[in-house]
């Protein structure tokens, strides 16, 4: 069973596209409010072993994901799962911004009108705590009714957070959210995620190593599909104990 | 909080969607199998409740249904359908395809911004429109160039180019579009003049499956086309003996006589037997059509 | 003969070419504009058509054009949004899957003429409709219905593949992603599409022949009891529409203005077809604006 300490675990799981195997006997242990960083060069696996979480590969055909995934005292990667509930408790954010063609309200009240609420009162209170929560409410708070698309990239992303925290998840994936964006934005984001950390537990895929070392409690570094070292970040980035983790941290390849 | 495991979705939530939309899609399968039913079994009544003889109408030259005994030869009409149908093509086929290449190489500002538009209007201007205009324009036109009455095959043809026209452009646009920019950029960097390129690597090679589609989808329309075509074409029975004289097509015996004729009647069924003909050509069409793009993928 | 002067002939030949198509093409529109504009007046497109003598308007046929227009779009719009989204969403990669796109192929290659008869058996005799509106209407289905399709499954196939993740992401249904992300952004695609099919429709008249008919009962305007004979909202009448006006009176009228009357008919489809085609154009981009900007 897993103990309370961990928001979320993998055993042994691996991702199959036909025949190809993306991700080999992944073990790893989420702790709760904390910041895990999954790196590693592209095609590693690790954005596959992000989107195994909250069963995202479902929509891909011929994509089979087996081994354990633990959440909330029960494993959910069987075909029985309620896989609507779990991905509401966990949230994804991914690499490209993603809004709805649809005003920055509607954008926010989607999800939550669709898991039931429909007070337009509660609605309200949800869009502006979560654009709050997102650090979003002070830019946008004028333009509520105005098309999300017409936001900028950054602010784009932060209103996805936002969106995703609309539904009070436990979890949150982030595949790689600031890689398409100028490095203001994305230390906005950075720091959001810091702030998040409080009340969430956050997964990070990220290629920027010096956001990894940044913002993360624990980082796990990929390789070919296989999980070469899991560790503290800071001593993956001091004293990492595998040599590819050393290669590729200083930039030898990848 | 609830275990992620525990509740099940209702069937209502997901499941309604799919069966609404499959029972759509299922009725475009049982539409095209009911057309394909209904077509054969009243045209297959001709050759066996009514005993007429398949050779006898497929190759057969004397068309007098009415006659005791009535006489059943169809190669009037088949002949005339295909006479219009490779005529037109072969007017509209080299016109269509020079213009795609005038609109996409050679001056693509006009192209796109005056013919474009034009062509894609007169895609949609109905047959009768162009089958009125044959009638007013053309037939007066070619009585008076050619003497006799005018009602000919050669206007069907030209009718039937007109009509094709845009299509065949409008689809030869589309393919020769689709040929790679650096693959007509390395041709003339490697010295070939803009004909020499046009000609090898735009016609012969890259496109030519698109442009091949374009013509039979162009001929398959002229094939099926009806109103346009009868109204110009003279509708006599008899086989042709120039472009000047008067015709007859599958698709115009089938709209005059269809409602003066008593359904049940071998004479009926014999049009249905043109109309199976002519459902019979449109899969030939489509498997040409399939044929190619197979071919071209390759 | 060199490579250069080879070049410089093609290129002649295909201007000439061009300038063949722009002449034929823009002096037929031109033709039928010019002859029919001369024509329509308020009075042609409101008053019935004459038997005998001159001067008849088409105002029944372009009332039933319209009427049949808007019954084939409630029938085909629910089913060509059905087919596509079946096509676009669930449709999974097996045999049946391609006999349902073999079929689409058939419906929309056949020859009108041929529709028309299969809706002189199902619906005319068989169904017993007669020669009615109804039986029309489920005719022009029958071609109109694979456009439908069509344009709604590459208009679903069109929206970013990130709208969808992100709605499963939320947890929601793959029937309410459908319904409430991927629909409104395709929309535009499916309007423009189904505004050109519409201008397609209006024109048709093969397959009408034998299923709406070849004429008009005197129509009382005032009626609007759906079941009364005269009433021109009843879909158990013959309707002849505009299309099939022009090809009757050239065949077998007894008008002495048939050219005339003709002229302003064929004038009044071009320039329903052209307003069909600058409208799908002009709403496309106006909803696509409305979507997309703030």
């Amino acid at each position: 069973m897993v103990s309370n300490e961990y928001a979320l675990k993998t055993n042994d799981l691996n991702v199959f596209y036909g025949e190809k195997h993306a991700v080999k006997q992944l073990s790893i242990d989420f702790p709760s409010h904390s910041v895990t960083a999954l790196i590693g060069p592209s095609g590693c696996g690790k954005s596959t072993y992000l989107r195994s979480l909250n069963r995202m590969n479902d929509l891909i055909e011929g994509a089979k994901v087996t081994g354990e995934i633990w959440f909330d005292g029960e494993n959910v990667n069987h075909s029985a799962a309620h896989v609507r509930l779990l991905r509401k408790r966990i949230g994804m954010v991914f690499q490209k911004p993603n809004p709805f063609y649809k005003s920055i309200y509607e954008n926010i009240a989607y999800g939550p009108r669709f898991h039931g609420v429909t007070n337009r009162k509660e609605l309200n209170e949800i869009v502006e705590s979560s654009l709050r929560k997102a650090a979003l409410w002070d830019e946008v708070k004028d333009r509520l009714h105005h098309s999300a698309l017409a936001l900028s990239g950054g602010q784009q992303q932060r209103l996805c957070i936002a969106r995703t925290l609309s539904l009070n998840p436990e979890i949150l994936l982030l595949d790689e959210p600031a890689s398409a964006l100028d490095p203001i934005s994305t230390s906005k984001i950075e720091e959001l995620i810091q702030q998040l950390k409080a009340n969430y537990t956050i997964i990070i895929v990220t290629h920027n190593m010096q956001q990894a070392a940044r913002i993360s409690d624990q980082t796990a570094f990929f390789l070919m599909g296989e999980l070469i070292e899991l560790n503290d970040t800071n001593q993956i980035f001091t004293k990492p104990t595998r040599k590819e983790t050393e290669d590729y941290i200083t930039g030898r390849f990848g | 909080m609830s275990s992620p495991t525990k509740q099940h979705d209702s069937w209502w939530k997901e499941g309604v969607g799919k069966v609404l939309t499959t029972v759509s899609a299922s009725i475009l399968i049982l539409t095209t199998l009911a057309i394909i039913y209904f077509i054969a079994s009243k045209g297959l009544a001709t050759f066996f409740s009514n005993g007429v003889s398949l050779v006898e109408f497929l190759i057969g030259t004397e068309w007098n249904p009415e006659g005791a005994p009535g006489q059943f030869g169809a190669l009037p009409f088949i002949l005339g359908s295909f006479i219009v149908t490779v005529g037109s093509a072969l007017l509209a086929a080299p016109l269509g395809i020079g213009t795609a290449i005038f609109m996409t190489e050679i001056s693509p500002r006009i192209g796109q911004k005056v013919m474009q538009p034009v062509i894609e209007l007169l895609v949609g201007i109905p047959s009768v429109v162009y089958g009125f205009i044959g009638l007013s324009v053309l037939i007066p036109f070619l009585r008076n160039s050619f003497g006799g009455v005018g009602f000919s095959i050669l206007a069907g043809i030209l009718v039937l180019t007109v009509m094709i026209l845009p299509t065949i452009t409008s689809l030869s646009v589309d393919a020769v579009k689709r040929v790679p920019r650096d693959l007509k950029e390395a041709s003339l960097a490697l010295g070939a003049t803009r004909w020499q390129t046009i000609w090898n690597i735009i016609v012969l090679r890259s496109s030519l499956p698109g442009l091949l589609m374009a013509i039979i989808l162009g001929m398959a329309r002229a094939f099926g086309e009806a109103l346009a075509v009868q109204m110009v074409i003279g509708n006599t029975t008899a086989i042709p003996k120039s472009l000047l004289s008067p015709s007859n097509t599958l698709t115009s015996g089938i709209t005059l006589n269809m409602g003066n004729t008593i359904p049940g009647s071998a004479y009926n069924n014999a049009l249905w037997s043109m109309g199976l003909l002519l459902l019979i050509m449109t899969l030939i069409f489509i498997l040409l059509i399939r044929w190619i793009s197979k071919r071209g993928q390759a | 003969m060199n490579t250069k002067a080879k070049d410089r002939i093609a290129t002649g030949v295909f201007y000439a070419m061009a300038m063949i198509i722009v002449a034929v093409l823009f002096g037929l529109l031109f033709y039928i504009l010019f002859h029919g504009l001369q024509r329509i007046d308020l009075q042609f497109i409101t008053s019935s058509p004459e038997f005998m003598k001159a001067g008849g308007g088409v105002g029944p046929q372009l009332f039933n054009s319209l009427y049949l227009l808007v019954l084939t779009m409630l029938i085909t719009l629910p089913l060509g949004l059905g087919g596509g989204i079946y096509l676009a969403e669930y449709a999974p990669k097996n045999k049946v899957t391609d006999v349902i796109r073999l079929s689409i192929e058939v419906l929309s290659s056949l020859p009108s003429i041929v529709v028309g008869l299969f809706g002189l058996m199902l619906f005319v005799n068989t169904m017993g409709w007669g020669y009615s509106i109804l039986s029309g209407a489920f005719a022009l289905t029958v071609f109109n219905l694979p456009l439908m399709v069509r344009v709604v499954e590459e208009s679903l196939s069109s929206v970013p593949r990130e709208q969808k993740e992100a709605s499963f992401a939320l947890g929601i249904t793959h029937w309410a992603t459908i319904r409430k992300v991927l629909l409104p952004v395709a929309l535009p695609g499916i309007l423009t599409g189904a505004i050109l099919a519409a201008g397609r429709i209006f024109g048709e008249a093969a397959a009408l022949l034998f299923t709406a008919g070849m004429s008009s009962p005197n129509l009382n305007f005032a009626n609007w009891n759906l079941l009364d004979p005269a009433s021109p909202l009843n879909p158990f009448r013959p309707a002849e529409t505009l299309a099939v006006h022009i090809w009757k009176i050239n065949s077998e009228g007894l008008i002495p203005d048939v050219r005339e009357v003709a002229d302003g008919a064929s004038a009044l489809l071009v320039i329903t077809v052209l307003v069909f085609n600058i409208a799908a154009r002009w709403f496309g981009k106006w909803l696509y604006r409305r979507l997309t900007a703030s």
